[in-house]
């Protein structure tokens, strides 16, 4: 008999029933709400007149459209505050978890739930947002689901789920300096492009994937929802059960044990197959910028902007387009491009780890006149962890702002706005057009290459600055 | 609760000839403040339908502004609604008046949500989508859920076959949707939980 993913191990203990020539009943250990795509579902929920059917398995938060300055006052905006209000009412009426505004474990939902160690390997995990596939760092099946679903796995627990394909992408060998685990998604995605692994379970695996900590495992399954994938993973280790055994939710005494039995056979068997596989070497990847309107139009730091003859993606079309809102020329260098915002935040990279990196790097530098710099926590308790570590004494020195944890620019629901036209380096997931604000142009790279051009404020090769 | 029944669609379309169109673009973000899923129709494709922001000021080569393009089917270029997981897309798309969005491919989570709200995504071959584009005169799609097939007008030779699970077809086909089939389950899912603890 062939053997199995790790995909296929877990999915299989998750299907409650399939239904004859359609999708699977599948069930979902972990839900995470927040106050954006759930009260549409709560309102459908009152209207059938159902509670919500296993509470001590949902957690909520508020994150996407908070301030992230003075979080202790009542929320200015209207519409902002009704969604937070609603939020609060709902899960006290439903008997859901919150960790809303002020408490100390608030924070964007797929940083909350590692930290917390609520996300555990093994489990189905899905919240109302794409992002949710970071939890995927820790070997579960965790993905991003839309309101109506929402709605369903508050009243039953389940989903209706098709199994996708599987792919597994392969990175081998050892990271050059300067390069971090942003770069290596960033890479991928320029590689496959946005839609590469649309409809797949993607599995990351090899030397240089396994070689990164637990944060930056997530920055990795975090984007992968930008290949198109439907989820991303990777099998868990020692570094996985390090992370999670001492965290508030962690199981405890013998319910670790036992859990750690379980969680040791959570891995792809030697003769387990793919529908599809990709192979890439470490050494390859410099530090990554993308130019462009999507995750996938991505090029080396030294490199030049494409040009409509050297990219093979049907999307030609596409480049034009794209290069008209960047205000970018094909061909040309990327470097030494002028950028006006800094934002250092987001469920792919507002981790104390990242935190820390920036800090190590800023400290003793100061920001360039004319730049204006973001760093957003990913949650409270981070956001207490840098006050602690005096990390938030060198953003200062170097003329960063610590705010509060939020998605903020991230999508720029709040009022973390980057205003029309400026140039946006950017440590989270999306450069759509108008993602930061209308007519934003973002650039998405690693912290380390987003502080380097907030010293410079050019986009800089960090290299340059390490040595 | 259901949603409305969807057999036969036969109308004019809506032809955004544009690839990888996220739904950012199809609802940007700063209008997903509403707690509720109706009102988001006027606000599709807002940021490429109007002169900034103004509603006095529609951009006159966007197809949704041009009189020539109306009915309930969207046509539009590969990948479509890729991006973020707001099922705000689908309520957009449906609250406009659209039942059927066509494209060569659709980003997975957008193709659910569409589902789940009885709008019908129809994928079809890119030679195919490429056709539909190439028509200048006003003609219709017209789009068999029970025989899953399109046909561009009354050209008998262009028609193609689409996919779609039976599960799912049974659902549009009577207006049921998931919820009403889980909440039949419940007791099936309470024994999969003792069970799935040992
Ligand atoms: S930080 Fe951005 S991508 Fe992450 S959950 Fe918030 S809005 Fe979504």
């Amino acid at each position: 008999m062939a053997g199995k993913t790790l995909f296929e191990k877990i999915w299989e203990k998750h299907v409650v029933k399939i239904i004859d020539n359609g999708p699977s009943v599948f069930y979902i250990d972990t839900h995470f709400i927040h106050e954006v795509t759930s009260p549409q579902a709560f309102n459908g929920l009152n209207k059938r007149g159902l509670k919500v059917f296993r509470p001590q398995q949902t957690v909520a938060t508020a994150d996407h459209n908070v301030p992230t300055i003075d979080q202790h006052l009542p929320i200015k905006e209207e519409l902002s505050r009704l969604q937070v209000e609603a939020l609060i009412k709902n899960c006290a009426e439903h008997g859901v978890e919150l960790y809303g505004l002020g408490h100390p474990f608030q924070g964007i939902v797929h940083v909350i739930g590692p930290e917390l160690g609520i996300t555990q390997p093994g489990n189905t995990i899905v919240c109302g947002d794409s992002h949710t596939s970071t939890h995927g760092a820790f070997g579960a099946i965790a993905f991003g689901i839309g309101t109506s679903e929402v709605e369903m796995v508050l009243a039953t627990q389940c989903l209706l789920q098709s199994k996708p394909k599987l792919m597994r992408i392969n990175v081998e060998g050892v990271l050059k300096n300067g390069v971090v685990s942003k770069d290596i998604v960033l890479y991928i995605l320029s590689k496959i492009s946005a839609s590469g692994a649309t409809g797949f379970a993607v599995e990351f695996a090899g030397s240089a994937i396994t070689s990164l900590s637990m944060e930056a495992r997530m920055t990795i399954c975090n984007m992968s929802i930008e290949m198109g994938a439907r989820c991303g993973m990777i099998a868990p280790d020692e570094k996985t059960f390090e992370y999670i055994r001492w965290r508030e939710f962690a199981p405890q005494a013998e319910a670790w044990d036992e859990n750690l039995v379980q969680w040791k056979q959570l891995y792809s068997d030697s003769d387990a197959s793919f529908d599809s596989e990709h192979h890439f070497n470490a050494a390859d990847i410099q530090p990554m910028i993308t130019y462009g309107t999507n995750p996938g139009m991505g090029i080396g730091i030294d490199e030049k902007i494409p040009t409509k003859e050297s990219i093979n993606d049907t999307d030609k079309s596409g480049l034009e387009k794209s290069l008209a809102y960047m205000g970018f020329e094909q061909n040309t260098p990327i470097k030494g491009q002028k950028i006006d915002y800094v934002f250092i935040g987001s469920c792919t990279n507002s981790r104390i780890e990242d935190l820390r990196m920036v800090a190590g790097f800023v400290k003793g530098k100061k920001k360039a006149n004319g730049v204006e710099v973001w760093i957003v926590p990913g949650s409270k308790q981070v956001e207490a962890q840098a006050i602690e570590e005096g990390i938030d004494k060198v953003f200062e020195e170097a003329g960063f702002i610590l705010r509060q944890p939020g998605c903020s620019a991230c999508l720029g629901m709040n009022e973390d706005k980057i205003p029309a036209g400026k140039y946006c380096i950017s440590t989270s997931n999306r450069n759509f057009e108008g993602r930061q604000g209308a007519g934003a142009r973002t650039l998405l790279a690693s912290p380390l290459t987003a502080a380097s051009a907030a010293i410079t404020g050019v986009i800089t090769d960090v290299r340059e600055l390490l040595n | 609760m259901g949603k409305a029944k969807l057999s036969i669609v036969q109308s004019g379309f809506v032809p955004i000839n544009i690839e990888n169109i996220d739904t950012d673009q199809i609802i940007p973000a700063r209008f997903l403040k509403a707690t509720t899923k109706e009102g988001f129709g006027k606000n599709l494709f807002r940021d490429w339908r109007y002169e900034n922001d103004d509603e006095a000021k529609p951009k006159a080569d966007f197809p949704l502004n041009q009189s020539q393009f109306s009915g309930e089917i969207l046509v539009a270029g590969k990948n479509f609604g890729c991006g973020s997981s707001r099922e705000h897309a689908a309520w957009s798309i449906l609250d406009h008046g659209f039942r059927v969005v066509v494209s060569s491919f659709f980003a997975d989570i957008f193709k659910n949500n569409a589902l789940n709200n009885g709008v019908l995504p129809v994928q079809v071959s890119e030679g195919f989508l490429q056709k539909i584009f190439e028509q200048s005169n006003v003609t219709e799609l017209i789009v068999d859920v029970e025989k899953q097939t399109i046909k561009i007008g009354s050209l008998e030779e262009f028609e193609e076959g689409f996919d779609i699970n039976t599960y799912k077809k049974t659902c549009l086909l009577n207006g049921y949707d998931d919820i009403d089939y889980l909440l039949n389950l419940k007791n099936e899912i309470e024994d999969f939980e003792i069970e799935k603890a040992f």
